[in-house]
């Protein structure tokens, strides 16, 4: 196990970068899926139609390929990311992160969109009708009935979302960020005696992550179940 | 529009002001559209030599024949092994022998909690990064591992589904387990999984994209050859998801036409990574 007596500080940080990814492009998919959610459920018809054909879109996209088009068309359009240098430790976040973010954002957040909308549409109809019938405005019935419930249902799919997000920050390898998989590959050629433990250590690193979000979803679920 | 849960049924003055206010995004998405069409005008991507390869026979055949139907066919076989594989571990999971069960569900966590690049990368040092196929199978064995785990659970959430007496009504005129199986539940569970397993066969799809990692065929590989020849990076691109957007536009509404002809209002809920076992339709 040479890979680990002598690298597992790269380990760690590699580790470190693919949690930075996650949590950044994870919140701000959130906020940008928040926002197309409510162009898509909203009464404004122009930015309904335009929100659905976003999220059908770039949903049948590969990530991949979002990728390389946003980082292919950026400069053009005077998008740099020239002025990230964040430098944590020995870890360095610059322009690749910065685009890895803006990407990563574009595509999850259709999926964070869609989840939402399916905890929308599981709130009964009753439910609005009955809140109007009582005499509450629509912030009253937005605040106090349907949010919660529509927030609520949707926190199954978006930790699916957000897993599915962890398992995609490794996509940004590609586009010569160094996070976990360029760790594992560096790695790879170094020992070449040792690629599965290798395969198996970067694995289990991926796994804890995914496990501690499910954990903390399920953790939340049951609360408000029984609430 | 008549009814609606968020907000009340607008009305004469309400719909007026909507009205103003579609025209209004109208305006700022057309001017961002424009922003954008202006950006990559600058820098001459609109040029028709930046095209021609896409109305030149050799280039469309080669982005059609070499790219698409390679895409194609590492998608296809690795949906009919990840049917397959998922079939059995699915089955696995449900098996009422622990022995079977617990190393089911250990291998279906794993593959649903790792990264599909991580897995091709391993497969792809492993049959050697030298070989000339090793990118395709790479490609093809990690889809059917990490596809294959989740249709295993997409199975078990679909047998779940199946209304109990069913079973029990089975039982009760004396079949036997693999009976009440293959003769009652599975067929009834297919029909309620069928969306599901072509929502997966979109998620393959895009998935293969991946390749491009380990150097396997496909659109991706074809449209980097294409660009690094002519440097037309933006077109390629465009072309490439455009090709990738149809295919799974085609596939969604398959899957769309199957929910609506095979299981109606029921949505399959399949549980995340590492949730407790409550895999079952609502």
């Amino acid at each position: 196990m040479d890979f680990l007596t002598n690298g597992h500080n790269a380990y760690l940080e590699s580790f470190f970068y693919t949690l930075m990814l996650f949590l950044v492009s994870g919140v701000l998919s959130l906020v940008l899926g928040t926002i197309l959610v409510a162009c898509r459920v909203g009464p404004v018809a122009v930015l309904r139609v335009a929100g659905g054909w976003y999220v059908t879109i770039v949903r049948s996209t590969p990530l991949v390929v979002v990728f390389a088009l946003f980082q292919f068309a950026a400069p053009m359009l005077g998008i740099r990311f020239g002025w990230v240098q964040i430098h944590i430790g020995t870890v360095d976040f610059t322009s690749f992160f910065a685009v890895a973010v803006v990407a990563l954002t574009l595509y999850t957040s259709t999926f964070v969109c869609e989840a939402l909308r399916s905890g929308i549409n599981s709130v009964p109809l009753g439910q609005a009708e009955a809140a109007r019938a009582i005499g509450l405005t629509f912030g009253g019935t937005m605040s106090q009935v349907i949010l919660p419930q529509a927030f609520r249902a949707s926190v199954p799919p978006l930790a699916s979302v957000l897993i599915a997000l962890i398992k995609n920050t490794s996509v940004a390898y590609i586009f010569g960020v160094g996070e976990a998989v360029a760790q594992m590959r560096i790695m790879t050629n170094n020992y070449a005696s040792e690629r599965v433990p290798i395969f198996l250590t970067f694995a289990a690193g991926y796994i804890v992550i995914v496990f501690v979000v499910s954990f903390f979803a399920n953790h939340l679920e049951k609360h408000w179940r029984t609430a | 529009m008549s009814a609606s849960v968020l907000f009340d049924s607008p009305g004469p003055r309400t719909r007026t002001r909507h009205r103003l206010y579609s025209v209004a995004a109208a305006v700022l998405l057309l001017l961002g559209a424009a922003w954008v069409a202006r950006g990559l005008n600058d820098h001459g991507q609109f040029a028709y030599a930046k095209w021609e390869p896409f109305v030149t026979p050799s280039y469309v055949q080669a982005l059609l024949v070499d790219g698409l139907l390679k895409t194609l066919e590492m998608a296809v076989l690795a949906i009919a092994g990840a049917v397959i594989l998922g079939a059995a571990l699915g089955l696995g999971k449900l098996s009422e022998h622990r022995w079977i069960r617990w190393p089911s569900a250990a291998v279906v966590e794993f593959f649903r909690a790792t990264p599909v690049l991580l897995l091709m990368i391993f497969i792809w040092y492993r049959l050697g990064i030298n070989e000339d196929s090793s990118g395709f199978l790479a490609v093809v064995f990690a889809l059917t591992l990490y596809n294959g785990s989740v249709l295993a659970e997409v199975l078990r959430a679909g047998i779940n589904a199946v209304p109990k007496g069913q079973s029990e009504a089975a039982y009760a005129i004396g079949m036997r387990k693999s009976q009440v199986m293959s003769v009652v539940v599975v067929p009834q569970a297919v029909k309620i999984m069928f969306p599901a397993i072509i929502a997966q066969c979109i998620v393959a799809l895009k998935d293969t994209a991946l390749g491009t990692a380990v150097l396997a065929p496909g659109l991706m590989y074809v449209g980097k050859a294409i660009y690094n020849e002519q440097h037309n990076q933006v077109p390629t691109v465009l072309v490439v998801a455009f090709l990738y957007v149809t295919v799974n536009l085609l596939l969604l509404w398959l899957a769309t036409w199957a929910q609506k002809k095979y299981v109606g209002e029921k949505k399959l809920v399949v549980p995340m990574v590492g949730a407790a076992d409550t895999g079952s339709a609502v």
